[in-house]
C-alpha cells in the first residue's frame, strides 16, 4: 500500500507541474502587450513610457518567460499568490475569504448526489424496468440536459416573485451565522448535487445490474437470503467502487459548474472572483485561482485513486 | 497478390442477403430505440431551425423596437421581447444558429483531433503513448468549463476563440477511448497481417486502425454535443463566450439577468431551448452506442471516469 500510495503521490505532483505549465503557456500565449489587455488602449496610450516599464516590472511581467514561471513556482511555495490588479485584494484573500464558500457548495453537492442518487439507483435496480425505474431513468436523463446554472435562475426568479428573494451580496460564514450561511449555500449546493445524483443513479444502477448477474450473489439467493439483504449486504459494496470513481470526477463537474451556477444565485463564491477575473483580463488572479481548481481537482481524484486501492486489495497488488 | 486468381468465387457472399437501405435500417434503429429516434428527430428538427433561420424567425434578431419594449408573450410576439424589444422567439431560432454551429465545430474538431491522437497512442505505444497519456491527464486535471474560460481569455473572446476552447476540453475524451480501442485492434490477426505485408505504421493505422474507430468515434461526438453545448452557453451566461448582439442561447440568459427583475420569459425560453436540444442529443447518443457498440458502454463510461492508469 505504502508503495503505490508513494507512486501516486509522484504522478500527481508531475501531473500538477505539467498543470502550472499549461495554464503559464495559456495565459501568456495573449497576443499583444498584457497592458494594454488590462488597461485598454487609451489607457494604455496615456502612461508614459517609464510609468509602462515600471508597471510591467511590478508585476512581475517584463522579465523572460523560464523566470517568470519559475518565480511563480517558488511564490506558491512560499504561500505567496500575489494580488489583483484592479481591486488590491491579495489572491490568498481572496481564496480565504471566498473559497470556503465554494467549499461548502461543493461538500453540500456531494452529500445531496449521493443522497439522492444512491437510493434511487438501488430501487431502479432492485426492479429493472418497472415503472418506478423507468420515472427515475427519465428524471436522471432529464437532469442530466438541464444546464444547472438555468435551473439555478429559474429557482431564483420563482423566489423573488413569491416570496421577495434577494440574492446574497455578503459572506456569511458558517462560524459567524450558520443559518444565513446555510441560506447562501443550499441553492447552488442542491441544484448542482442533483445533476450529479442523476449520474450516480444510473451509474450505481448499471453496476447493480452487472453485479447482480454474478455467481455470489447467485450463491447468496440459493442459500435462501432475502432479496434486500442479498442486495444491500452482498452486490451493493461490489458494485460502489465505479460509482466512487465517478463521484470523483463528478467534482470536476461540481468545481466548474458552481461557477456558473453561484452566479445565477448570485453567491459571492470563488467562482464569481474568477469569473470576473476573466472578463477584467486579472491575469494573476487567473492564473492562482485557474491552479487551485486544477489542484483540488487532482488532490480529489488521488484520494478517490487511495480509497479504492482500500477498498479493492486486487489494484493494491497489481 | 498472386493467390488471388486462385478463388475468384469467394466475392458472393456478403451480397447475399438482400441488402436493406438506408432507410429501412433507421427505421428497425427507431423501432429498437424510440427514445433515441425521437431524440434523433429532435436533433434534425434544432439543426433544421438552426440553418433555415431567415427563413422561419419573424423578426430581425438583432433589431431593437423601442415601442415593445419587455413585451410579455403576446400575439405579435409569440415568447415576448427583451429589454432593447428585440423579438425573443427570433433570438431563440438565430440562437440555434450560433450555438450548434459552436458546439457541433468544437466537437468535431476537439474529438477528431483526439481520435487521430488516440490511434497513433494506441498502436505506436513506447515513448510517444507515454508521454500523451500525461498530457490528456494533464488537461483533464481541469474542470472544463474553467479550461474553457481561460483558453478563451486568452486567445480572446471570439466565435472562434470559443470554438477552439471547448474543442481542447473535448481531445483527451477522444483521446483515452479511441486509444483503448486502436490498443485491442493492434493485436487483431489482420493487423499483423498488414505488418507482414510491410505496410508502414502510417498505412496500418489509416487503412486497418482508423476504420474500427469510426463507431466509437461516432458514439464519443454525439455524447460530447450536449456538453458541447452547455459549456458554450455556460460560456455565454458567464459573459465570456461569443461576444453579445450575436444571438446564443447563453448571451440570451445573461441579458435576461441584467434586469432588476428578470422577466421570466427570458429566462425560461432560452434554457429551455438548450435543455431539449441536450436531451435529443444525449439521447440519440444512448441509442447510437447501444446499437453501435454495446460493448462500450460500460467501458465508456469508465472511461469518461477518467480511466486513470494504475
Amino acid at each position: 500500500m505504502r508503495k503505490y500510495l508513494a507512486r501516486r503521490a509522484v504522478y500527481a505532483v508531475v501531473t500538477l507541474l505539467g498543470v502550472s505549465l499549461s495554464i503559464f503557456i495559456i495565459l501568456r500565449v495573449l497576443p499583444g502587450d498584457p497592458l494594454v489587455a488590462i488597461l485598454g488602449v487609451e489607457g494604455h496610450a496615456r502612461m508614459t513610457k517609464e510609468d509602462r516599464v515600471r508597471i510591467m516590472a511590478d508585476l512581475g511581467l517584463s522579465a523572460p518567460l523560464p523566470v517568470q514561471y519559475a518565480r511563480w513556482l517558488r511564490d506558491i511555495g512560499a504561500g505567496q499568490l500575489g494580488k489583483s490588479f484592479f481591486r488590491g485584494d491579495t489572491v490568498a484573500e481572496l481564496i480565504t475569504h471566498r473559497g470556503p464558500i465554494t467549499a461548502e457548495i461543493a461538500v453540500l453537492a456531494l452529500i445531496v448526489s449521493w443522497v439522492v442518487g444512491l437510493p434511487v439507483g438501488i430501487l431502479s435496480a432492485f426492479k429493472p424496468n418497472s415503472v418506478p425505474d423507468g420515472v427515475a431513468r427519465t428524471l436522471s436523463v432529464l437532469f442530466i440536459a438541464i444546464p444547472g446554472f438555468w435551473l439555478g435562475m429559474l429557482i431564483v426568479l420563482a423566489l423573488l416573485f413569491w416570496f421577495g428573494y434577494k440574492s446574497p451580496f455578503i459572506i456569511v460564514h458558517v462560524w459567524q451565522d450558520p443559518w444565513q450561511n446555510l441560506q447562501i449555500v443550499i441553492g447552488p449546493g442542491i441544484v448542482l448535487g442533483l445533476a450529479q445524483g442523476a449520474y450516480i443513479a444510473r451509474m450505481s444502477r448499471s453496476c447493480l445490474l452487472e453485479v447482480i448477474g454474478d455467481d455470489f450473489v447467485r450463491t447468496a439467493r440459493a442459500k435462501g437470503l432475502r432479496e434486500g439483504i442479498v442486495v444491500m449486504r452482498h452486490a451493493l459494496p461490489n458494485a460502489l467502487l465505479p460509482v466512487i470513481t465517478i463521484s470523483g470526477v463528478l467534482l470536476g463537474f461540481v468545481l466548474g459548474g458552481s461557477v456558473a451556477v453561484e452566479t445565477a444565485f448570485g453567491v459571492p463564491g470563488l467562482g464569481r472572483s474568477l469569473v470576473t477575473a476573466v472578463i477584467e483580463r486579472d491575469i494573476i488572479v487567473v492564473q492562482n485561482l485557474v491552479l487551485l481548481y486544477a489542484v483540488i481537482f487532482v488532490a480529489v481524484n488521488v484520494l478517490v485513486d487511495l480509497s479504492y486501492a482500500w477498498l479493492d486489495p486486487r489494484i493494491r497488488y497489481s | 497478390m498472386a493467390v488471388s486468381a486462385a478463388e475468384p468465387a469467394v466475392t458472393v457472399v456478403p451480397d447475399a442477403a438482400p441488402r436493406s437501405g438506408v432507410l429501412a435500417e433507421l427505421a428497425r434503429f427507431s423501432r429498437r430505440n424510440t427514445l433515441a429516434a425521437i431524440g434523433g428527430l429532435v436533433g434534425v428538427f434544432t439543426i433544421f431551425v438552426a440553418l433555415a433561420a431567415p427563413l422561419l424567425a419573424p423578426y430581425d434578431p438583432l433589431k431593437a423596437d423601442f415601442r415593445h419594449m419587455n413585451k410579455p408573450p403576446n400575439a405579435q410576439h409569440v415568447l415576448g421581447t427583451d429589454q432593447v424589444g428585440r423579438d425573443t422567439l427570433s433570438r431563440v431560432i438565430y440562437g440555434a444558429r450560433t450555438s450548434l454551429f459552436v458546439a457541433f465545430s468544437a466537437v468535431v474538431l476537439g474529438t477528431t483531433v483526439g481520435s487521430l491522437w488516440g490511434v497513433a497512442c494506441g498502436y505506436l505505444r513506447g515513448r510517444f503513448d507515454l508521454v500523451s497519456q500525461r498530457v490528456m491527464e494533464i488537461l483533464q486535471s481541469f474542470p472544463d468549463l474553467i479550461l474553457a474560460m481561460a483558453i478563451s481569455m486568452a486567445i480572446g473572446t471570439g466565435l472562434q476563440a470559443v470554438i477552439f476552447a471547448i474543442a481542447i476540453t473535448r481531445i483527451p475524451f477522444g483521446g483515452r477511448v479511441i486509444r483503448s480501442v486502436a490498443l485491442s485492434i493492434r493485436e487483431m490477426p489482420y493487423v499483423e497481417a498488414g505488418r507482414a505485408s510491410g505496410g508502414s505504421s502510417l498505412r496500418i493505422m489509416v487503412f486497418h486502425v482508423l476504420p474500427q474507430c469510426i463507431a466509437p468515434y461516432l458514439v464519443l461526438a454525439t455524447t460530447h454535443l450536449g456538453v458541447a453545448i452547455v459549456i458554450e452557453a455556460a460560456l455565454g451566461f458567464l459573459g465570456v463566450g461569443v461576444p453579445p448582439p450575436t444571438p446564443t442561447w447563453g448571451n440570451m440568459l445573461a441579458d435576461s439577468i441584467t434586469a432588476l427583475v428578470p422577466p421570466w420569459w427570458l429566462a425560461f425560453f432560452p434554457g429551455l431551448a438548450i435543455t431539449i436540444t441536450v436531451l435529443a442529443f444525449n439521447l440519440l447518443g444512448d441509442g447510437i452506442r447501444d446499437t453501435l457498440d454495446p460493448r462500450l458502454s460500460p467501458a465508456f463510461l469508465r472511461m469518461m471516469a477518467g480511466g486513470r492508469r494504475r
